[in-house]
């Protein structure tokens, strides 16, 4: 009885006494989801694209705020920097489409998952022998300041990260639908036979897509690092978008968006209100679980493509 | 030359559909095992057994369970480091809780414990496939490990939370535990490794083993064909799991002798599905093969700045390793996508007709 009342009552009680606190921890837990939405953005085009699951992701966000926090040490001006780090990440999608896919092209899914999981491999090792291996700061200045309205406690820091991350959605939604190159994408991801038959590039546009992914990397790296530093450990938080993008369908960018967010809120509700009757620290798996239930009830996601199986 | 089946005539049924039907493999098979009981715990040093064969012994063992499951049944798991966690945990508080317990009875019935937890986590195959699936196991890792690390009665409320094999004998011999020689514990090793390969062989090409396969290939048509998917799909889990619950057992009593969660995480899934790739999907020669390779790589790169007499600083050379050995996996996907066992397919063929080239 104490048990179902520990679970089932006292956690709304809870709430609906102190409801400017609820409302912090659902404003923290979305603005913890843009940042998982921004990595799983980058799935999604790759995987869109070109069928790759891309797993090293998060190694590319690694390696680009390794890069980005190294110039700044040489003394780089932000500006440039910002520049290099783009020009380094469009070079890596050349050599990865070069070295990696095109070598893979016809292959299993599986063993295009494992090359990116070398890939993932290398990449961290790259960038840690490139730059080294201890946390630093990235100050890119954007402010971080907290301020009250209405009783909730709220961070400039990160209503700028939400900020970004719609303009950054935004950006990519007229690139997919309004340029030619964006359609020629959307005709790639459609079928890639069909769309190599009109005359479009495949390698051409696995290279941008790889670029697109190697940018939105690069903007969760700096959003990712201004909050927690540049370490090892924003390469895992790869590991965190993953329920994010079945959640949301592997193929859909609104989905990795609803997806981010409400794995955001979730886990952070589910942390503070219910974690410490089991121990806490629940954050880890919770939202594996929250999206492996849910995969019971929807397989293709939110707004993924209905599977549909044929003999 | 040497190596021909030609002339080899059978006789008899059971001759025909014996598991090594060459003459020379069977030889090799046993001159092989013969070396690795009598010679290999003579002349190998205390380095080589603890470094090197016992976690590869150990590997194999979790590399087989996964490849049932992802090469013959076609699943993808990245669960299999709480997979050996459960058999690792289980063995410990079986053996703690029953002193009397013969260690390797309790390795198998860890491994059925395994079995049973896998069983579980396998549901989601039934409604989920390929990548999302793949997901959805990495909640198994997750929750697990979260679980021994928060739940105290799993390691005996010892305040450090890692759990310690007790000293224990099997047939006057120690076997566990600090006191036991590193070739005992190796040849412990080696008999369960010898046996649970064999039996994995064999059940592949029994009608379990079949019914994987169909399930693999395309498992609408299996199902249409009259093959139960849930019956499938839960069997290889349960069979996958086990072989890891007894990798897992055996990680902790024969080679670390004391662990805690990190010891099981997601990169020894991944780890073990590298042995599963390289190594070759859908074949048990290649779960040994992957096994030594993602084994031995990290060993020689780690000696081999020495051996060239580079001086280097250990950071360095620690990020340059993990470089290199994400190059080389890279490298050997594209080289050879089916992995060592397609190799060792094309050396036979070309051995049958050696010296001649037609």
């Amino acid at each position: 009885m104490e048990l179902l009342n520990a679970v089932f009552i006292a956690p709304f009680v809870d709430m609906w006494e102190f409801p400017a606190f609820f409302i912090e921890v659902v404003i923290t837990g979305l603005l913890t989801g843009v940042l998982y939405s921004l990595v799983a953005l980058g799935f999604v085009l790759i995987f869109k694209a070109s069928g790759v699951f891309n797993f090293s992701q998060g190694a590319m966000v690694l390696f680009a705020a390794l890069t980005l926090v190294g110039l700044m040490e040489k003394g780089v001006p932000v500006w440039l920097a910002l520049i290099l780090t783009m020009l380094v990440m469009i070079a890596l999608a050349f050599a990865v489409e070069r070295l990696m896919l095109r070598p893979l092209v016809n292959q299993d899914h599986i063993i295009l998952f494992m090359a990116t999981i070398g890939l993932t491999f290398f990449l961290e090792g790259f960038g840690e022998t490139l730059w080294g291996s201890n946390v630093k700061r990235l100050d890119v200045g954007i402010p971080n300041e907290s301020f009250e309205i209405h009783g909730v406690l709220l961070n400039q820091f990160d209503l700028f990260a939400a900020a970004i991350g719609a303009v950054l959605v935004a950006g990519l939604a007229i690139f997919f639908h309004k340029t030619p190159v964006g359609r020629a994408l959307r005709a790639v991801a459609d079928d890639h036979q069909a769309a190599m038959s009109v005359g479009i590039p495949l390698k051409t546009i696995w290279i941008i897509v790889w670029s697109v992914a190697g940018i939105v990397a690069m903007v969760a790296g700096i959003m990712w690092g201004a909050k927690s530093g540049v370490q090892f450990s924003l390469s895992l938080i790869a590991l965190k978008a993953l329920p994010v993008l079945i959640l949301g369908g592997f193929t859909s960018v609104p989905g990795a968006i609803v997806g981010g967010l409400i794995i955001g809120v979730g886990e952070k509700v589910a942390e503070i209100y219910w974690g410490p009757l089991v121990g806490g620290a629940i954050e880890n798996w919770f939202a594996y679980v929250l999206a492996l239930a849910f995969l019971l009830y929807r397989p293709q996601g939110l707004f993924g493509e209905k599977i549909i199986e044929r003999v | 030359m040497l190596y021909r089946e030609a002339g080899q005539f059978k006789t008899s049924y059971a001759a025909d559909q014996a598991m090594f039907p060459i003459v020379q493999d069977r030889w090799f098979i046993l001159a092989l095992l013969l070396v690795a009981y009598l010679v290999v715990p003579f002349t190998a040093n205390e380095y080589w057994l603890q470094a090197v064969l016992i976690p590869f012994l150990v590997f194999s063992m979790a590399a087989i369970g996964l490849n049932l499951l992802t090469g013959y049944a076609g699943q993808l798991s990245l669960g299999t480091g709480a997979f050996m966690a459960v058999g690792a945990y289980s063995t410990y508080k079986l053996i703690t809780a029953f002193p009397d317990l013969n260690v390797i009875v309790a390795f198998l019935i860890a491994g059925v414990i395994t079995a049973g937890v896998g069983l579980v986590f396998g549901v989601p195959s039934l409604r989920i496939k390929g990548f999302y699936l793949a997901v959805a196991t990495l909640a198994a890792q997750f929750f697990l490990s979260w679980m021994f690390n928060k739940v105290p009665w799993f390691y005996n409320y010892s305040p450090s939370g890692t759990i310690t094999t007790p000293p224990r004998t099997v047939f006057g011999v120690m076997v566990t535990g600090p006191e036991a020689t590193a070739e005992v514990r190796y040849l412990v090793a080696l008999t369960l490794v010898a046996v649970l390969a064999l039996a994995a062989k064999n059940l592949v090409r029994s009608r379990i083993g079949r019914s994987w396969m169909a399930i693999r290939d395309m498992d609408i048509a299996a199902e249409i064909i009259g093959f139960r998917p849930m019956q499938t799909k839960l069997t290889a889990f349960a069979v996958s799991s086990f072989y890891c619950g007894v990798a897992g057992a055996m990680m902790l009593c024969l080679w670390l002798g004391s662990a805690e969660t990190e010891a099981f995480d997601i990169n020894v899934s991944f780890q073990v599905l590298f042995m599963v790739i390289i190594g070759g999907l859908g074949s048990i020669l290649g779960s040994f093969l992957g096994a030594a390779f993602i084994i031995l790589v990290p060993v020689f790169l780690t000696n081999a700045p020495q051996l060239f007499g580079i001086a280097m600083a250990t950071d360095t050379q620690k990020h340059l390793e993990v470089m290199i050995f994400g190059g080389l996996i890279v490298f050997f996907l594209i080289v050879e996508p089916r992995g060592f066992a397609q190799l060792w397919q094309i050396a036979k063929e070309k051995l049958r007709i050696w010296p001649f080239p037609y």
